[in-house]
């Protein structure tokens, strides 16, 4: 199965690449892992104090909660997006003079900077001056204000989140849906297939490299996600949508104390990791398993 | 067929209604904006857009915006080519393990590299310069470029390269004048993959400049101030970071179907 040239000279072609890595991400780093055994006063006064740090992120509540609010949220997220991104690359049409313009909706929502989402939905959404806000409250007679109610703030960034990234899986799953050979479909229908069995046992084992990669952007980017409800909520009502990388920042910048910051934010660059992993373990097993290929 | 059409088009509404409402936000005069719900402005006003290109610090900071921005996918795509090439196409020492930890940057949460960055910046005298915005990015963006190629360079087979070999192509030429017309569609997809994270990435940039280099974002925080939110600058400076995401997409919009399976499918 390897067909691959084995030869130490590729290194000189992934050094470049390799070396600058190492300049924007290890020195940096290294720097964390030194500030995360240190209680910092500033900059030029600390003093080591080894694990203590780390014991205090597993033991309070502030890295607790904000951790829950997290894996809550990109678990909520997760599970509308996919569904919702297939659901709707199966509607894409995939000839005709449509495909373009349809192609470049979907599209568009992907490449609003994170402040400008969170500013189209803080205005958007609010009572008086919102389209929507002003729907659901005086329309719906629903009382919903994001900056009162956890309910209706927790709702806001869910929405938004939805609103921004659906488009990324649409898109993977139309890419994976128009590789599928017309082939497949004409067996499936001389089968008699349903619509449901040719989705399941054609276009779904089709989607699964393109699956993975989308379920993997879609969990990282929302576990870092920060600018978007940080503009609507400002992380509240009380710390009700405060995420990880808000909280880090508060603990960073805000408290300046660095050296718990720097442990806090290791814990969650591993948990990443870990997950991430584990997704990527699952996906390409489940795939093996049905015989994609 | 008829509801299959009609989820789509809510889906359509459900992703532009919110757009229109910041576009038709931007064309209103601010007491407008605050005392009356109206779906069109009753009032049109250029007003917003003039006190934006008007003024020399929002036009440096669409400038800034853009130049790291196009400055990132610069400096990614020649570095994270012949990267994909060797992972696609050689087995050397480490090879496996060098990938992983390349795509472990991807997943680095960037609020934890506050601090560090700041000071890496500083003492390299890049702070406060396109430049730092613009490396920096490329913690994430470099081994997405990386992972996504090579999942394009991989669906080449390698016949292809061998068969040139013989034909006396050396590997320079090889590249150039066969390899790089072959993924074209995947160097694509990387240029936008980088364009749009390095785009949209607010917090490394406003960490990594104070005055020179300042970004759209900056400029847009600052607008919502103690002395009253003004709500039409902020959106006519919304609508306007819309116009060259959309410009990209339009460029590309052919591209996409074929390029989003990112060769991997």
């Amino acid at each position: 199965m390897d067909t691959k040239f084995a030869d130490n000279r590729a290194w000189l072609l992934v050094l470049p690449a390799t070396l600058l890595v190492f300049f924007t991400a290890m020195i940096p780093f290294m720097a964390v892992v030194n500030y995360s055994f240190q209680i910092v006063f500033s900059m030029q006064n600390h003093a080591l104090i080894g694990w203590e740090t780390f014991h205090e992120a597993l033991t309070n509540e502030e890295f607790s909660g904000a951790l829950g609010r997290q894996v809550l949220f990109t678990g909520i997220v997760l599970l509308i997006e996919i569904p919702l991104g297939i659901a709707v690359a199966l509607t894409m049409p995939r000839t005709g003079k449509m495909v373009g313009p349809v192609l470049v909706v979907i599209a568009l929502p992907l490449l609003v900077p994170w402040n400008v989402v969170g500013l189209i939905w803080q205005i958007f959404a609010r009572g008086d001056i919102g389209l929507f806000g002003a729907f659901v409250n005086n329309v719906l007679h629903i009382n919903y204000n994001y900056a009162v109610g956890e309910y209706s703030a927790w709702f806001t960034v869910v929405l938004m989140s939805v609103w921004h990234w659906t488009s990324l899986v649409a898109l993977l799953a139309y890419a994976g849906l128009c590789s599928i050979p017309g082939a497949f479909y004409q067996a499936a229908r001389i089968d008699g297939a349903s619509r449901w069995a040719t989705f399941r046992f054609i276009e779904l084992p089709k989607l699964r490299g393109v699956l993975t990669i989308a379920i993997l952007l879609r969990f990282v980017y929302s576990f870092k996600t920060y600018a978007e409800s940080l503009t609507v909520t400002g992380g509240g009502p009380g710390t009700s949508t405060t995420f990880m990388t808000q909280m880090l920042t508060n603990t960073a910048i805000g408290q300046f104390a660095y050296g718990k910051a720097a442990a806090y934010g290791l814990l969650y660059f591993l948990i990443i990791l870990l997950i991430s992993y584990i997704f990527y373990i699952v996906l390409t097993r489940v795939g093996t398993n049905e015989g994609g290929a | 067929m008829r509801a299959r059409h009609f989820g789509l088009v809510a889906f359509f509404l459900f992703l532009l209604i919110p757009m229109y409402w910041l576009i038709t936000m931007s064309f209103k005069p601010n007491d407008e904006i605050i005392s009356q719900l109206s779906l069109f402005p009753q009032h049109w006003t250029l007003d917003h857009y003039r006190a934006i290109f008007g003024d020399a610090g929002w036009r440096a900071a669409f400038e800034h915006s853009l130049e790291y921005t196009l400055l990132n996918v610069v400096i990614v795509l020649p570095l994270a080519i012949p990267a994909a090439y060797a992972f696609s196409r050689y087995r050397f020492l480490g090879d496996k393990h060098l990938f992983f930890w390349l795509l472990t940057n991807l997943m680095a949460p960037p609020a934890v590299f506050l601090i560090p960055f700041f000071q890496l910046y500083h003492s390299v005298h890049l702070f406060d310069t396109i430049y730092a915005v613009a490396i920096a990015d490329t913690l994430f963006n470099l081994p997405l470029a990386i992972w996504i190629l090579e999942g394009f360079m991989s669906g080449v087979p390698r016949e292809i390269d061998e068969t040139a070999y013989l034909d006396g192509y050396s590997l320079p030429r090889f590249f150039v004048k066969i390899f790089l017309p072959l993924i074209g569609a995947g160097i694509g997809v990387a240029a936008f993959f980088c364009f749009m994270f390095s785009w949209i990435e607010v917090l490394l940039a406003q960490t990594l400049t104070t005055s020179n280099a300042t970004p759209i974002a900056t400029l847009m925080g600052s607008a919502f101030s103690a002395s009253g939110t003004d709500w039409g600058i902020l959106a006519a400076a919304g609508t306007l970071t819309l116009v060259p995401g959309a410009i990209v997409i339009w460029f590309v919009r052919n591209k996409i179907a074929s390029g989003f399976a990112l060769g991997r499918v």
